[in-house]
């Protein structure tokens, strides 16, 4: 069954990335695999059931390629994880899917399949779950990343991790290491989840190493490599020789960075035999227990009121996180070593990497006062940088 | 930081100057290539699939060149055989591009390669300023200092040139003096796409040494406007790449030394400079284009 589901996505994927290049072009290709399957589902809504009970067919979408070197792979082979441990669920799986009304379409096209549990992956794919699960109240809808309140329906739930957690930790990794005190941090835009991962490895650094700056440069895309391989030269010729990034494709500046002999802190997956030389640490997601535990949880029927029925944040402190450390790279000493433990056993014991006082750019105005400690909701939002940032938010 | 500048100038815009001399070539003969995005999309994976295959990246750059001038043929047989819409035709191949390269390139995104290295030119890449800028580079930015003069010698001081600029000036002309308009049109919108798909190469093999879907994001539109820019002549595309390159790569030097600037505004400085040229100079610009891609222009202001 993996097998035919597995020859079935490719052919999904091409047929999206076509019609996307169809659509912007104007040529008006309409596609209707969806509306009358959908209008003879919505009968069927008065079953008791609760959402996603008993469920034999789950769907998951993906905003980019399932073989990315970061966050779609991730997705991916969590769905690997899921195909183990429930061989009796039929999947259907998606990439490439915009964060637009194409997310709607291939999700409800998966719900006309049979799909009564829904994960859709991407930040952006937030509305297209809400709309989707406000037009199937049968289906458990899943998202990830996004943080919703009371006014969303309550078939739909939002599950991520705190991502700036092992972020924070590779920070002290690049502290260690840097000789110049300079690291460079490569980021698509500035949005608060972005933002949260500068500060948290600004501070990391910091911790063991307090004079260092990070320099963050953006590239106004999250996977355009040419602009990134331009960004590494600058950021390596102003002096960094640690260079780390928040991109969906990281690549380039793993190898930039090898190629310029300056260390490498990965982002999204464990790329270290990119960069057998620099490579001190990482942060990669791993969704290989969360997703079958959500889908547990679903199909016994207890999803409404359960914990991943709103919000949900695994982190080092419930033990669930989905995005963890990578591997250190050799040249990581004993020492620092000790400091990265020490500090995720802070971690663990519920302590975070956002508690004031915290300096804001400018270096004397704190932008977390003196006993504040944020929670993971309200890093969610974090619009600003901490002293030792250089970098401008507003472009 | 001037330096870095200029230097990521010639660098980054080595892709534009390949794929800008491409699109001047196309143009001098009458047809316009908008779909010089998706040959240098093509050209960026021919270009990666077969260094990766062959391990050398010299071939990688005739894949690249194959690659693109193939979807230039398919342009010449629309647009010169088949007569369509010069402007649909070369939008369409764009989205064609956008399509295949995604579909067919899933499997080379987490491959490595043996990619181009800065080779830096004794002697000449020790003198200050200049020989950083200039001389401390990988080999096809070397390239494209040897492809400009020569596509302006043939442009210019060749038979093969004068029946490049005839078939863009007077077609009419050509076909009376026993010439084939259609095989001079077809051999340039070809060479054209060849030279696209070395741009695009070169992102790919030499410049971020990697594939992604939609990687070369925009830049052969900047190459289509840097040839209106550089008023249809091969030593101005080049000034015109390097400084349209040197635009780009102000917003990483800008940003590395912390200056405050905002990102998505020095995006658009190379449509902004070429906007500039056309407003300055106005009718004068197409004073300047060759009078058969004039029919086409002037049926698109309609």
């Amino acid at each position: 069954m993996t097998l035919s589901s597995a020859r079935r996505t490719p052919t999904r994927r091409h047929v999206t990335s076509l019609l996307a290049g169809a659509a912007i072009a104007g040529l008006a290709l309409s596609a209707c695999t969806s509306a009358t399957e959908s209008d003879a589902g919505a009968g069927e809504s008065s079953s008791g059931a609760a959402p996603g009970e008993g469920a034999t067919t789950v769907g998951f979408i993906a905003v980019g390629p399932q073989d990315d070197f970061g966050y779609n792979q991730a997705v991916h082979d969590g769905i690997r994880a899921v195909a183990e441990t429930h061989p009796d669920l039929e999947i259907l799986e998606a990439y490439n899917i915009p964060e637009n009304d194409q997310a709607v379409e291939a999700l409800q096209t998966m719900v006309d399949q049979g799909a009564t549990v829904l994960f859709a992956t991407s930040f952006g794919h937030l509305d297209a779950a809400q709309q989707v699960a406000e037009a199937n109240p049968d289906v458990a809808v899943l998202h990830q990343g996004g943080l919703i309140d009371d006014t969303s329906p309550e078939n739909l739930g939002t599950y991520y991790g705190t991502v700036y957690e092992p972020v924070y930790l590779a920070g002290i990794a690049a502290g260690a290491a840097t000789e110049t005190g300079v690291l460079g941090f490569v980021y698509g835009y500035p949005v608060p989840q972005v933002v949260a991962n500068i500060n948290a490895f600004t501070l990391g650094a910091q911790s063991v190493n307090p004079d260092v700056e990070t320099i963050a440069v953006s590239t106004t895309s999250w996977c355009d490599p040419a602009t990134q391989a331009d960004r590494a030269a600058s950021l390596i010729s102003q002096g960094a020789d640690v260079l780390t990034q928040h991109q969906d494709c990281t690549k380039t500046i793993i190898e930039a960075a090898e190629a310029a002999g300056v260390y490498s802190v990965g982002f999204h997956a464990d790329a270290s035999e990119l960069a057998p030389q620099g490579w001190l640490a990482g942060s990669e997601w791993d969704w290989t227990e969360l997703y079958p535990s959500i889908i547990d949880t679903v199909v016994d029927g207890d999803f409404i009121g359960s914990e991943y029925d709103a919000n949900y944040r695994g982190g080092a402190a419930n033990g669930n996180s989905p995005f963890v450390p990578s591997t250190l790279g050799a040249s990581v000493t004993p020492e620092t070593k000790a400091l990265i433990d020490a500090a995720q056993t802070e971690l663990e014991s519920g302590w975070t990497p956002f508690t004031g006082p915290i300096m804001g750019q400018d270096g004397a105005t704190p932008v977390i006062p003196e006993g504040t400690a944020l929670t993971s909701d309200d890093a969610d939002q974090m619009d600003y940088f901490v002293a030792g940032v250089t970098g401008n938010l507003a472009g | 930081m001037i330096i870095d500048i200029l230097s990521g100038g010639v660098r980054g815009g080595t892709s534009l100057l390949f794929a800008g001399l491409g699109e001047t070539i196309s143009e001098r003969a009458g047809v316009i290539n908008l779909g010089t995005e998706g040959a240098m999309l093509v050209g960026a994976l021919g270009g990666y699939a077969v260094t990766f295959h062959t391990g050398s990246p010299w071939l990688g750059v005739l894949g690249g060149a194959a690659a693109g001038a193939l979807l230039a043929l398919v342009h010449a047989v629309l647009v010169v055989s088949r007569g369509a819409n010069q402007y649909a035709s070369g939008l369409t191949l764009f989205f064609l591009a956008l399509g295949l390269t995604a579909l067919f390139g899933v499997d080379y995104v987490s491959r490595q390669i043996t990619a181009f290295t800065p080779v830096k030119i004794p002697v000449l890449g020790d003198i200050p300023v200049v020989g950083p800028v200039l001389f401390d580079h990988d080999p096809l930015v070397y390239a494209g200092y040897v492809v400009v003069p020569l596509v302006a010698w043939v442009m210019f001081r060749t038979r093969a040139g004068l029946l490049l600029r005839s078939a863009g000036e007077r077609a009419d002309a050509l076909g009376v003096n026993g010439y084939s308009v259609v095989a001079v049109r077809y051999a340039a919108v070809v060479s054209g796409g060849a030279l696209a798909g070395i741009g695009g190469a070169h992102i790919s093999i030499a410049y971020a040494n990697s594939w992604f879907e939609n990687m070369i994001a925009g830049r052969g539109f900047i190459a289509v406007s840097l040839v209106i820019f550089a008023m249809w002549h091969p030593v101005n595309v080049l000034l015109g790449a390097y400084l349209f390159g040197a635009a780009l790569s102000l917003a990483s030097v800008l940003q590395a030394n912390g200056v405050d600037v905002n990102q998505f505004a020095l995006n658009a400085i190379p449509f902004l400079m070429t906007l500039v040229v056309l407003t300055v100079l106005g009718k004068r610009t197409l004073r300047k284009a060759p009078d058969e891609l004039l029919k086409v222009l002037e049926t698109a202001k309609a």
